[in-house]
């Protein structure tokens, strides 16, 4: 780690006022991403500001909408039962998100801003059609998130919360990544009142993203059968030491399926 | 009686400390005055040092001092050596590069060390080490041993040519010919032993100090081998002798192997603490640790058994390329050559058997002993071609096993190359094996599988192995540069408690309770009397450590000898006292009784005499109770036996589980139980993460792509199944204790049956081979391949 100052503001807009005064000065979550990047030196900020103790953490269920305050550990989101009621994949999927250790202290704002390809949240983000609340506005999912780690926040922007509708079916398949448990294929599935929509993690060379060919699959029927024959064209998938782009096309065929017979 | 005496399984005594944070592991020291050292290592698998430019980082905040490649060479600090040395097919000696301490002119792997910082703090450190500007120029690097001997490669070592280290062989070759001349079917495999990462859980770490008004150097470290440490580094890189160089080796948190050797880092720290004057700490990051403790294993081999029509094997050949990584090792060389191609006979009759090795130097961290050393190489190999024989002939796979075994009463057993197994019975453990894993029952198994849309196979491995490794002047005529006894010093102190000092040293195996209960079965005392010390040059005589598997079967030989002596000894104490001649005193359960009389005398009564020796034969003994004995093995142990693993494999996805895994073991005497089941069960663990999970990737320059947690697969409990454990012993017939060694078997013993056991889950789909590790990348490739073909056609 290089030296930092740090900061624990007790409330979002004396965060924002710090992380505004000082262009290299960068929150801290969970930390469960940012701590291993400050102690393999591969950032150097002059501050970091600690959102702890900035009253974002919580669930509610406030009509149709519920909604998580953006340092909700995962470990606090699988464990809900509000979270279990309205929304039982959601719960599913924080519960198998890395270990124990990293579920306490890992929250979904910090994944969300952190928006790594391979994370479980974004997925379903974006097929529940969430929208994600900042200090200074509401963004709906389509629009927030844009590449591997690039999201529509602005330098400064904090997420304050995340807004999620109703689903009346929803189911999150994962097949981790053999060594770091991540994602390597993640697909949600979800049928709001919206539609049905499919967002994959893991798997694309641009983060995550939306199968449009299967939303259309499984919205005239919402079957593993209809999405048998949808083929994910390999030629966006990632490719590396752990499976072929062939491979994650085929698994994500693989995971929609488990994940439909799921919901 | 002693209860806790052999055969009992006694909890270990060492885990109270380890489970409750009171270990005194190497980073949880600190010295008054201490600094902290960082190195600053190479990016690049091959470049020319063009400049190095330290003085900007040398005015910074808190840097005590830095120092270079150039001022080791300056005050004549000698290369770190290797231990070993092997001879080419025309007799000449291995070629045997400069490993410098830190890099000079070259850097040759990525993690090579160019220079070290000393510092107030580590940060401060860190700080520094990147300030220093070092101008580099690009040479290219290559990691794969093949690419390595291809003509036009760029060169690891400028004086070593097309980059072979050596070219060794062993074994008759023209009987082997003539047998695959007559043979009825030649079985040809390629296979490649996939290249592992040791990760202990405790990263290397050490503290250097020196004293300036004696002289002496005190070096803590991770070792598993302390004075091997002393030796190797005393003698020829910083030319300290003995008497002034103390190195501690306190508790260690896992080894496997990668703490066995000399490393860079021991020297450049114990050179400059007299540079410095003030204690230096260092402590590896996990990253570090992965581009700089030695790796295992990265043999490439093609392999061709002679078979007759009835499925015996006539013959075998075999030609390895071994990795040696940028430098040697200080084991390196014996790894794939003693180690393994020795083992090639395995537990069969094979008659003939011709192996060539080639040992090459990349721009890849060294290559040396990983749990198992060569030993899981050569049975990789052998019990993946037996299946695939067994396949190529349709014949049945335990048939062929057992047609080939080398019978209970043939030993001991002359193999073809160089070793004598002095006793196994291979038909026994192989039948218990057979019947603990409900080997007739897995058809049923594999139906009720296939109803669920699973592929369920079975596998098994029967091998053997060499563990303790010796006698010292066989090994020396191999090209061992060491002796290979080990040490055992017992202090009897008046009152009758036992201090046990060894040169085996622990860094996981329960040494402090299985060595008590050897002490305590033999002396007849009780268990909570009797300490045992390891691991401090200062106490212990000397000693050879702790690997292949030898701390019992040597170190603990060494012991049952030394207790000999204090038995001769108490029993000419207590012939004096009882006025009885020393035929007539016998010794037995902590007791010397004159024979057929009622007359005797405990334990610690002749202890008291020996230390306050009023009545005492002074004229003919020296008081005290005190005695020290080398064992030097008369041969290597033999332990073996038979693992067989179940697996069930989601065709989906290419995923494998392990459903049940079995091994029935002979390691010959079992003092504890439990431990000995820890033992198999943690070697098993590794073989499974070896078959399914790990693999220490390079891209071609060397460049290490599995270079953390995030990419290097560990296997985890939920990879892992319930190991069914069952020993089935024959004694070890040269030693005292007949005891075989049992550290390495499951690391040995469990990945052919893995990889058996998937081979067979995949029947339907084409496959005669598969490397390890079998991720489920490529049995989904192998399974989508099979499926296009099938379309295809
Ligand atoms: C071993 C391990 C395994 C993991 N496995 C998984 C897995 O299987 N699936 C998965 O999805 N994730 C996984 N993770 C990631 C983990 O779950 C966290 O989600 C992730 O580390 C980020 O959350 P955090 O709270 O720790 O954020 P931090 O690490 O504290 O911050 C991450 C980044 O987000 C920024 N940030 C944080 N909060 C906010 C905010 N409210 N507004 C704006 N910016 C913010 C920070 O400045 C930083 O740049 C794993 C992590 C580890 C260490």
């Amino acid at each position: 780690m290089y030296d930092f100052s740090y900061h624990k503001p007790g409330s979002v807009a004396d965060a924002v006022k710090m992380l505004g005064a000082d262009g290299e000065a960068k929150a801290l979550a969970g930390g469960m991403t940012f701590i291993p990047v400050l102690k393999q030196r591969l950032n150097k900020p002059s501050a970091v500001v600690d959102l702890s103790a900035a009253g974002l953490s919580g669930i509610k269920l406030e009509g149709d909408k519920l909604i998580i305050g953006a340092m909700t550990t995962h470990a606090t989101v699988a464990s809900s039962p509000e979270v279990k009621k309205a929304i039982p994949a959601l719960a599913h999927l924080a519960n198998n998100i890395g270990d124990r250790q990293v579920r306490s202290r890992g929250t979904i704002g910090g994944s969300l801003a952190n928006n790594d390809p391979s994370a479980c949240y974004p997925s379903a983000v974006l097929a529940l059609g969430a929208t994600i609340h900042t200090n200074q506005r509401k963004v709906a999912a389509d629009d927030y998130f844009q590449g591997m780690f690039a999201t529509a926040l602005e330098p400064g922007e904090i997420i304050t919360a995340v807004e999620f509708p109703m689903a009346e079916r929803a189911a999150y398949a994962k097949f981790p990544n053999p060594a770091s448990r991540y994602a390597m294929v993640g697909v949600f599935v979800a049928k709001t009142a919206k539609g049905v929509r499919v967002a994959v993690t893991g798997a694309g060379q641009n983060g995550v993203f939306r199968h449009a060919a299967m939303e259309a699959a499984l919205s005239t029927s919402f079957t593993p059968d209809a999405i048998k024959s949808v083929t994910t064209p390999a030629d966006m998938m990632n490719a590396d030491i752990h499976g072929s782009a062939a491979y994650r096309a085929h698994l994500v065929g693989v995971m929609a399926a488990r994940a439909v017979a799921a919901a | 009686m002693i209860v806790d005496g052999i055969g009992a399984s006694v909890k270990r005594v060492e885990d109270h400390r380890f489970l409750s944070g009171k270990g005194h592991y190497t980073d949880d020291m600190n010295r008054p005055g201490q600094t902290h050292a960082v190195f600053r290592r190479s990016d690049s698998p091959h470049a020319r040092i063009k400049s190095i430019d330290i003085a900007a980082a040398s005015k910074m905040a808190g840097v005590v001092a830095i120092f270079t490649g150039a001022d080791l060479a300056a005050e004549g600090v000698g290369g770190v050596p290797c231990g070993w040395q092997i001879h080419n097919k025309d007799g000449s000696p291995m070629a045997e590069p400069m490993h410098p301490v830190l890099a000079i002119d070259k850097v040759r792997h990525v993690g090579d060390p160019i220079a070290m910082v000393v510092a107030e703090t580590k940060q401060q450190a860190k700080d520094a080490a990147e300030a220093i500007n070092i101008e580099f120029e690009e040479l290219g690097g290559i990691s794969d041993v093949r690419a390595a001997i291809a003509p036009g490669a760029p060169l690891v070592h400028d004086d070593v040519a097309s980059n072979v280290c050596f070219d060794w062989h062993i074994g008759d070759k023209a009987a082997t010919e003539a047998a695959f001349a007559n043979a009825f079917k030649i079985i040809k495999l390629d296979l490649t032993n996939n290249r592992l990462v040791p990760n202990a859980m405790e990263p290397r770490a050490a503290i250097s100090e020196y004293d300036i008004s004696s002289g002496e150097y005190t070096l803590h470290t991770t070792s598993q081998n302390p004075h091997v440490i002393r030796l190797l580094m005393g003698a020829f890189v910083l030319h300290i002798p003995e008497h002034k160089l103390r190195v501690v080796a306190p508790d260690v948190g896992g080894g496997f192997g990668s703490k066995i050797f000399h490393y860079a880092e021991e020297a450049a720290l114990t050179w400059a603490a007299a540079k410095v004057l003030r204690p230096i700490k260092w402590t590896a990051d996990r990253s570090e640790s992965f581009i700089t403790d030695a790796h295992g294993r990265d043999h490439v081999s093609h392999a061709e058994l002679a078979v007759a029509e009835d499925g015996k094997f006539l013959g075998l050949r075999v030609e390895t390329l071994a990795n040696m990584g940028a430098y040697l090792s200080t084991f390196a060389p014996s790894v794939p050559t003693y180690l393994s191609a020795t083992l090639l006979a395995g537990v069969y009759t094979t008659p003939a058997i011709y192996a060539q090795v080639k040992a090459v130097f990349t721009h890849t961290v060294p290559v040396d002993a990983y749990r198992g050393a060569g030993r899981p190489e050569a049975t990789f190999l052998l019990e993946r071609i037996v299946d695939v024989a067994a396949r190529d002939l349709g014949m049945d796979r335990v048939e062929i096993r057992r047609k080939n075994f080398i019978p209970a009463d043939a030993f001991p057993y002359q193999t073809p190359i160089a070793l004598q197994y002095d006793s196994g019975d291979y038909q026994t453990t192989l039948r218990e094996c057979l019947r603990m894993a409900d080997y007739d029952g897995f058809e049923a198994r594999r139906k009720a599988a296939a109803a669920k849309g699973k592929l369920r196979g079975i596998g098994m491995s029967t091998y053997v192995e060499a563990c303790g490794i010796a006698p010292s002047a066989v090994a020396g005529a191999l090209g061992a540069r060491a002796g290979l006894y080990e040490v055992a010093n017992i202090r009897v102190h008046p009152t009758g408690s036992v201090t046990v000092f060894t040169g085996a040293h622990s860094h996981g195996q329960g040494h402090e309770t299985t060595f008590a209960q050897l002490v305590a079965d033999q002396l007849g005392i009780p268990f909570n009397q009797i300490e045992i010390v390891h691991g401090d040059t200062s106490k212990v005589p000397f000693g050879m450590g702790t690997y292949g598997s030898r701390s019992l079967s040597v170190g603990g030989s060494a012991m049952v000898k030394a207790m000999d002596k204090i038995i001769l000894k108490g029993r000419k104490i207590a012939a004096h006292l009882m006025e009885a001649s020393l035929d007539d005193v016998e010794f037995k359960d902590g007791k010397f009784t004159v024979t057929g009389t009622d007359k005797s005398k405990a334990f610690a009564e002749i202890s008291l005499t020996a230390y306050v020796p009023h009545n005492y034969p002074i004229e003919e003994l020296e008081p005290g109770l005190e005695e020290t004995a080398f064992y030097d093995p008369k041969n290597f142990t033999y332990p073996g036996g038979c693992h067989i693993c179940e697996v069930e494999i989601d065709p989906n996805t290419g995923t494998v589980a392990v459903i049940n895994f079995t091994a029935v073991d002979d390691v010959g005497r079992v003092i504890n139980p439990m431990i000995v089941e820890g033992q198999v069960q943690g070697g098993i663990a590794q073989g499974i993460g070896q078959a399914l999970l790990e693999h220490a990737i390079y891209d071609e320059s060397g460049q290490l792509l599995s270079g953390s947690m995030m990419d290097y697969t560990m296997p985890r409990a939920d990879d892992l199944p319930n190991i069914l454990v069952g020993t089935e012993s024959t004694m070890c017939t040269h030693n005292p204790l007949g005891a075989k060694g049992v550290g390495e078997v499951g690391a040995i013993g469990s990945p052919p049956a893995v990889i058996n056991a998937v081979v067979d889950a995949l029947r339907d789909y084409d496959v005669r081979h598969l490397d390890m590790p079998a991720t489920p990348a490529k049995i989904w490739g192998i399974i989508n391949a099979h499926t296009l073909k099938m379309a295809a056609e």
